[in-house]
């Protein structure tokens, strides 16, 4: 699917993921891939160049986030609950990061994603990252092949009604 | 805390690129650290709430877990001899980050002479509600490994 036709994504009006540089590379349902470059200000350990792990850490975040939007295939509001992160090896200094989050399962409140970040090749990754997300943090929450926007569905469902923060 | 270990733990935070990137500083009472990361327009991730970058939050506390490991002594009175490496880490979200100052504070729960597992805890208005905690593993090198 071409990202401009991708449901509403957090890139364009994430104010961090512009201040890292992280880009959408490609979206399928349930699954995103994104990028964020390497740049010296970004860098963790100062002898020896590799990028801060901190950022690993919020492309992960990002990319996991847009593979909830992928899989509910509409606009809502999530709340990340955890972030579990495994880093296999540092970084090669000066390449740029990449990461692919598939949300594999998604409940009536709860996403599931996995994902893995690498610099040169997918099957040598430099992290990898489990997380789980709240739907609909504010207002009923989403489902998949339910059709109806937000507010339709605030009007027709008060289920999550106490939730609303 | 000595005022060498103070030292060396401002000047741990001014040489990481990405700590100034995030804006992290730290304040030191007594044996007491404090890191701080000032509210600043390009650390937000949902402008709707707003809220704050939920990775940044997470790295926010990896950067306190470094700065507190960086003064971290074993018993013999040695430190560490180069920064710790993140092994792996969980973060998880308590409160929603709203659009004003954070704070964190690390708690060495244990040092190893391989590992060292810390704890993170990081809140904005009020101590006792923490918007996120980390714990995690961290690989760390004794600056004199025959004393440890």
């Amino acid at each position: 699917m071409p990202v401009d036709e991708a449901p509403e994504t957090r890139i364009g009006d994430a104010p961090q993921a512009v201040a890292l540089g992280i880009r959408t590379l490609s979206v399928e349902p349930g699954v995103a891939t994104l990028t964020a470059p390497y740049r010296a200000e970004l860098v963790g350990d100062p002898d020896t160049g590799v990028i801060a792990g901190g950022v690993v850490t919020t492309l992960l975040d990002h990319a996991c986030g847009q593979a909830v939007y992928m899989a509910i295939g509409e606009p809502t509001s999530i709340a990340t609950l955890d972030l579990r992160i495994d880093y296999m090896r540092a970084a090669e200094p000066g390449l740029d990061i990449f990461a692919r989050a598939h949300c594999y399962k998604v409940t009536k409140r709860v996403a599931f994603v996995r994902a893995t970040a690498y610099d040169k090749d997918p099957e040598d990754p430099v992290a990898t990252a489990q997380a789980a997300f709240m739907l609909g943090t504010r207002g009923p929450p989403a489902q998949i092949g339910d059709k109806r926007t937000p507010a339709e569905r605030a009007k027709g469902e008060r289920a999550n009604a106490g939730d609303a923060e | 805390m000595s005022q060498a270990d103070a030292d060396r733990l401002i000047q741990m935070l001014e040489r990481v690129p990405y700590a100034r990137f995030l804006g992290i500083h730290a304040v030191l009472a007594g044996d007491e650290m404090t890191a701080v990361l000032p509210y600043s327009p390009h650390l937000i991730g949902n402008v709707h709430l707003p809220a704050l970058h939920g990775g940044v939050l997470g790295a926010f506390m990896e950067m306190t877990a470094l700065a507190q490991l960086s003064i971290v002594k074993y018993p013999a009175g040695h430190g560490l001899a180069r920064q710790p490496r993140p092994v792996d880490v969980t973060v998880e979200y308590l409160r929603s980050g709203r659009p004003v100052d954070t704070y964190a504070r690390a708690q060495i729960k244990r040092l190893g002479r391989r590992v060292a597992n810390v704890h993170v805890e990081a809140w904005q208005e009020a101590r006792d509600k923490p918007i996120a905690a980390l714990h995690g593993h961290f690989h760390v090198t004794p600056a004199s490994s025959e004393h440890s």
